[in-house]
């Protein structure tokens, strides 16, 4: 599965964006094919891990005994374009537009999910 | 446009213990009576959430067997699009009499969860549910707190949009909320946040409902009984299913179904005398008021204040009391049309607005997924 590499690379903390090698165009998720330009030849390039908070909400009620509320869920704006949905960590008050860096919560596999704290 | 609305109804709605086709046989039997048409007559079905075969279930489930139908998933906003669709077959000839129908027994039956529905093999299901999103409600709340923060409006800006179709539903005896009180901003505020800014008080009611309407062409809507709603203009507009796919939160895809049907009806937004808004949460009512061209971008807090979508305000704005207020059986986007067709004809009883010749109906799906538009006018 295409995706398959886009998590591979978390294992060693990571974080990739997809990249059309025809017309540049930067995307999340990992798809077979380019939305800029209809393209095929995409490859995986590292992102900077800085981004800023497009928005952000706090989850007061866990939609399963897997998680445990409240949380921050936020959309953030990586510095390469594209949006991650992810939470932020660490203290708040949180506000849209802030600048934030990646961080890693690491998954039972060896995996890990980036999360994003603040970039001060 | 040659085609019109020429009957309406509604199931039980609330906490009816009846089944989903049990649901449907009341409001497609409603809505025949009222447009004095036997079911038999039925050529075209289009309905979801039924099954996987939504219409030919239906289909199975009358005893007919139509030439034509549609069973588009598309959330809330399948049934306006179903009312393009319609009318394009009947132009077309491929079918003479359509019923757009749906019920849910959703609260009855226990079926919403806070996570929503998933299926493993999508993006959302890999990327997004790791995060535990609620499904939808925290992705119109970053959309509300995005609102918040680019327009500089408050919460209890917001929260008017619930105030207000509360007071329009202790004017209708169907909806869930009637004879419960009027609702005040500090109420929405203080009930239980469920994702921020949002709390349960910014979220639609989870009911059971349904109803149906019943379209044919307007030549032979003038020969039935009832006043001929007219089809003026439609417009869609289907932008995202992840929750990161829409690039500007606050410019979803009414924006783009609007402008389409006003330019279809050769309409204008000061024409509309009446408007039936999908209003999930109280965010997803101003973003349409803004994108629908009511107001400008940013100006939808400051347009509805003062009571001007309260009854007797001057925008009568979801007149049964909305999916707030009213009913929402998950996808209530049919029951948009029911009002707007009621409002033409002069039924709506204590919440009638005067005069009413032109209404809009607006269902979006999803998380602000998929948006269809229509404008329906009074054959006078």
């Amino acid at each position: 599965m295409i995706e398959d590499e886009w998590w591979a690379a978390t294992a060693d903390r990571r974080l990739t964006v997809q990249r059309c090698r025809a017309c540049g165009h930067a995307q999340h998720y990992p798809r077979e094919l380019c939305t800029g330009c209809g393209g095929t030849d995409l490859e995986f390039t590292e992102a900077s891990g800085h981004g800023t908070v497009d928005s952000f909400t706090v989850v007061h009620r866990a939609p399963s005994p897997a998680f445990q509320a409240p949380y921050v869920l936020a959309r953030v704006r990586l510095a390469e374009g594209p949006i991650l949905l992810t939470h932020l960590t660490g203290p708040g008050p949180w506000a849209c537009d802030e600048p934030v860096r990646v961080g890693w919560r690491p998954l039972p596999d060896g995996r890990h999910l980036p999360v994003f704290e603040k970039d001060a | 446009m040659t085609v019109a609305i020429v009957g309406a109804a509604e199931s039980d709605l609330g906490v009816t213990g009846a089944s989903i086709l049990g649901l449907q046989a009341q409001a497609i039997t409603r809505a025949l009576d009222d447009a004095g048409i036997a079911l038999g007559a039925v050529d075209g079905i289009a309905t979801t959430g039924v099954s996987r075969f939504s219409a030919t279930q239906m289909a199975d489930y009358l005893g007919i067997q139509p030439s034509w139908t549609d069973s588009t998933f598309a959330g809330g906003s399948a049934f306006e699009m179903f009312v393009a669709r319609a009318a394009q077959a009947i132009d077309a000839g491929q079918c003479s009499t359509v019923l757009i129908t749906f019920g849910s027994d959703q609260r009855s039956a226990r079926s919403r969860s806070l996570g929503g529905a998933g299926e493993a093999h999508t993006p959302e299901a890999i990327f997004e549910a790791p995060y535990g999103p609620l499904f939808p409600i925290s992705y119109y709340a970053m959309a509300a707190q995005r609102y918040l923060h680019a327009y500089g409006a408050g919460r209890e800006q917001l929260a008017e949009i619930a105030v207000a179709a509360r007071e329009w539903a202790l004017l209708n005896p169907k909806a869930f909320r009637y004879g419960a009180g009027p609702l005040t901003a500090a109420d929405v505020l203080a009930a239980p946040m469920i994702s921020s800014p949002l709390t349960a008080a910014d979220c639609c009611l989870v009911t059971d409902g349904g109803g149906a309407v019943v379209l044919t062409s307007l030549e032979r809507a003038r020969d039935l009984r009832r006043q001929p709603v007219v089809v003026l203009g439609y417009g869609e507009s289907t932008t995202n299913t992840s929750m990161t796919g829409a690039d500007d939160l606050l410019r979803p895809g009414s924006f783009d179904s609007g402008r389409r049907a006003f330019a279809m009806a050769g309409l204008e937004p000061s024409d509309v005398d009446v408007a039936e808004v999908y209003d999930s949460f109280t965010i997803t009512v101003l973003l349409t008021l803004e994108g629908l061209g009511f107001c400008a971008p940013g100006e939808a807090a400051g347009f509805v204040a003062g009571g001007r979508i309260r009854p007797g305000g001057d925008f009568p704005l979801n007149t049964n009391g909305g999916g707030l207020s009213y009913c929402h059986p998950g996808q209530y986007g049919l029951l948009l049309l029911v009002e707007a067709v009621r409002q033409l004809r002069g039924e709506s009883g204590d919440r009638q607005v005067p005069d009413a010749e032109i209404a809009l109906a607006h269902g979006t799906g999803g998380i602000l997924s998929s948006h269809a538009t229509v404008l329906l006018g009074a054959d006078r």
